[in-house]
């Protein structure tokens, strides 16, 4: 147990400690702190840390500190590692670099410039990571501790400010104040819907009943993003003070969070938490000597995208398939178990406690007039520096994928963006000036979503990607109504007429037809947004789906069927193709140029592969 | 990762049955833990569990059904994850999933080989998108993916 003295003891005494990571200090101490997360972790980075650590010992260092971290962010140029206080930049670090950085730097208080991230150099000068263009746009509220804290110490997630939201809210605020102060903030559901949180909160403390619940959405269904994720690995304490000031407000003394199985990290680095949290008392009974007691226990996903839509989710706790059901009545109203229930998004909590903290005016003067704060992004596809973002409401997509996000790589053509998933739509250049928030993305026939951003170039064929969701959507039906469970499968297979080259223009119709039935017949938000893909391709990219189906081409080159394989005269008869041909299509004379017999080619990409003169293209 | 029934795990079943029983909605924990201990939860031990917690097996059945992580035939030694969430997809992930089938013999999706030893899923999204394409087997994460690294990675098991 922890008493409010020794709150603020640890606050003041540990923040000391770890001030030099996030202002300039005076120092001789240095901080490494290496992102060990997601995609640095899987190349590499636990065994840099052992090398830190190990040669630190070996050469007898005093006065550095290791430190694993969160997600910081720029998952391409992984494993990271920044030197405090300097703050510079090493990315792409391999065990062997460690012994320069620690004998160069660390010793010989030479930075080691032929490591440091190529970005951070100007001219003679080195940036910090902070004035680097990926973070220098950044605005971080939700991942303000991402890559600074270490996050198994709850006294460094104390040290930055830690559960003194929740104290505050405890001990000088009301539960009407707190419920006013998120819905003045303007903060509004990151996780996909866009609803005004403070409103939620009020309808779930309005309901009547004995026993209500608190429920935090960590399912993060859309493929390709990865932002929840990175919050419950790198800074899970902060998830549990806004579940616990959020309880307080509603009037609910139990939590759940619903984590998919796919994350067993988050599962596991949250869970540390939880019982740090039990036994420094801020969950359970008596929080910092109120009559208030919260309880925190983490269930398990086990593999249905259907299940992050609310009700679904409601389904799958009280043990039986994920099925959504009707609403009204809302979950704040009849959620768990039939008692008023409150749900929200990972990232949505993570805004709570600094909103608390900085207050209702602070919060709505970021962003623009009905999209406040700020949104948290995962950059992928084809993108130079992928990774995850968080950015003020209103910057436009051409800011993110062409400033912070580096635009796209290998000299090639951007053709569009795709924001919400599976439920969203694919965005073209003519709109990249368009600023981000939740209604205009709307307007483009996207949605935010949960903040998947997914960036595609000229090689991309914009029906494939209809298909794909499609594809998806099929698959994560629950088949609970007849519109979403027959409307998908129908869909996608004119999708895959039209991408084998046997469509019409007839199909396109259809296709519009039966879009326009899915969305305004099914019964939850999968179904009233699958075809989204298809609408937002088929209004920007019609010249694709007619070029398919009239031409019989694929221009992105992208579509199989449609494909024509040709050796040029580039060819040297050097017949390693026709040896590896599986199906021997090509066929040529020692030193002639070869030719490909279309009738028999089964279009494998095996002979470009292995061309070493670039003879063979596409068309 | 598929493991017969022993007494040893049948041992750790029954505890994980006695921790998640009685609490509310005990069902999915049990299922999840049931697939951790055996890799699959087999329609005897739904038969089981039907008994034990008073659930009627069309029940159980109904919901192992459901949720893609639950399998009822058991996996093979190696589970390969090819992601083909949308990030990986548009850096044509499907290539890689090309090659890993082509690489062993007679191994389709959802399926396991014949010997026993790979079991190939496709799987959405496993959040390290930075690194697309990304293909997992068992634990180990391998990312930034090209065609001729499949053949070298899957030697290594
Ligand atoms: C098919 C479908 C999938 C969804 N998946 C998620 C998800 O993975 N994570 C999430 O937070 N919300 C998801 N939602 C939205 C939830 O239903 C719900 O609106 C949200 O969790 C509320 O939290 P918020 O107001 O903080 O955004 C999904 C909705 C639908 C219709
Ligand atoms: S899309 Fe493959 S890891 Fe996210």
């Amino acid at each position: 147990m922890l008493t409010i003295e020794q709150l603020h003891d640890v606050k003041e005494k540990v923040f000391k400690e770890v001030a030099l990571r996030t202002q300039p200090v005076d120092t001789t101490i240095n901080h490494i702190c290496i992102c060990g997360v997601s995609g640095c972790a899987s190349s590499g980075a636990l065994k840099i840390e052992d090398q830190f650590k190990s040669l630190i010992a070996q050469r007898g260092l005093e006065g550095v500190e290791v430190i694993t971290t969160g997600c910081m962010g720029l998952c391409k140029a992984g494993p990271i590692v920044i030197v405090y206080p300097e703050g510079t930049f090493y990315t792409a670090v391999k065990p062997d670099d460690v012994q320069r950085i620690v004998d160069g730097h660390l010793i010989g208080k030479e930075p080691v410039v032929d490591l440091i991230y190529e970005e951070s150099k100007a001219g003679d000068t080195l940036l910090s990571i902070k004035d680097v263009d990926f973070y220098k746009y950044q605005k971080r509220i939700a991942l303000k501790n991402l890559g600074i804290i270490n996050p198994d110490s709850l006294e460094e997630y104390i040290a930055y400010d830690g559960y003194q939201a929740l104290l505050k809210a405890l001990t000088k605020m009301t539960r009407e104040e707190v419920i006013q102060t998120i819905k003045d903030s303007g903060l509004r559901g990151r996780g996909g819907g866009g609803f005004t949180t403070g409103m939620k909160w009020e309808f779930t403390y309005k309901a009547a009943g004995d026993q209500k619940y608190v429920i935090c959405n960590a399912d993060e269904g859309d493929p390709g993003a990865f932002m929840d994720r990175s919050v419950l690995e790198g800074d899970p304490h902060a998830i549990i003070e806004a579940m616990a000031i959020a309880g307080y407000a509603v009037g609910a003394s139990q939590g759940y969070v619903y984590i998919r199985a796919e994350y067993p990290g988050a599962v596991a680095q949250l869970g540390k938490a939880i019982v740090q949290a039990k036994e420094a008392g801020f969950l359970g009974s008596g929080i910092f000597g109120t009559d208030f007691g919260f309880d925190l226990e983490i269930r398990l996903g086990a593999g249905a995208f259907v299940c992050g839509e609310e009700t679904a989710l409601i389904a799958s706790i009280e043990g039986f398939r994920g099925m959504p059901r009707p609403r009204p009545p809302f979950p704040a109203v009849k959620g768990l178990w039939g008692k008023p229930t409150l749900i929200n998004n990972v990232e949505t909590y993570a805004n709570v406690a600094q909103v608390i903290l900085n207050g209702a005016d602070w919060f709505n003067s970021i962003g623009t007039e009905k999209s406040k704060g700020t949104k948290v992004f995962a950059l992928g596809g084809k993108i130079k520096n992928t990774g995850l973002l968080e950015i003020p409401m209103g910057t436009t997509l051409r800011e993110v994928i062409f400033g912070i996000g580096g635009g796209i790589p290998n000299g090639k053509k951007f053709k569009a963006v795709q924001t919400g998933g599976p439920s969203g739509g694919c965005i073209p250049e003519a709109y990249l000036d368009t600023e981000i928030d939740y209604d205009n993305l709307i307007k483009l026939g996207s949605m935010m979503g949960s903040g998947g951003m997914i960036v595609m170039d000229e090689d991309n064929c914009m029906v494939d990607i209809a298909k794909f969701f499609l594809e998806f959507t099929v698959e994560e039906s629950c088949g609970k109504c007849a519109p979403c469970r027959e409307g998908t499968r129908q869909m996608l297979r004119i999708l895959e007429k039209i991408t084998e080259g046997n469509g019409t223009l007839e199909d396109i119709d259809r296709l519009e037809a039966l879009a326009k039935t899915t969305q305004t017949s099914s019964l939850c938000g999968l179904g009233q947004s699958a075809a989204n893909p298809v609408v937002s391709t088929l209004r920007y990219f019609r010249d694709e789906y007619i070029a398919h189906v009239v031409d019989g081409k694929c221009p992105a080159k992208a579509c199989k069927n449609l494909a024509v394989y040709n050796i040029t005269d580039k060819c040297i008869g050097c017949t390693l193709c026709a040896r590896k041909c599986p199906v021997h299509a090509i066929a040529g004379e020692r030193k002639q140029v070869h030719a490909i017999d279309p009738a028999v080619c089964i279009k494998c990409g095996l002979c470009i592969d292995n061309c070493k003169f670039h003879a063979i293209v596409v068309e | 990762m598929s493991k017969v029934c022993t007494e040893e795990n049948f041992q750790e079943l029954q505890q994980a049955i006695a921790t998640h029983a009685g609490k509310k909605g005990s069902l999915m924990p049990i299922l999840n833990d049931c697939q951790r201990i055996y890799g699959c939860v087999p329609k005897k031990i739904q038969l089981y569990l039907s008994e034990k917690l008073g659930i009627p097996f069309a029940e159980i059945y109904g919901v192992v059904t459901f949720y893609s992580q639950f399998s009822i035939e058991p996996k093979g030694d190696y589970v390969i994850g090819v992601c083909l969430g949308t990030a990986c997809y548009v850096k044509e992930a499907q290539k890689i999933l090309d090659e890993v089938k082509a690489k062993i013999p007679d191994l389709e999706v959802g399926k396991t080989s014949a010997d026993g030893k790979f079991t190939l899923e496709a799987t959405r999204c496993i959040g390290a998108c930075g690194l697309a394409p990304v293909m997992t087997i068992n634990e180990d994460t391998y990312g930034n993916l090209t065609k001729s690294q499949v053949e070298a990675i899957i030697k290594k098991y």
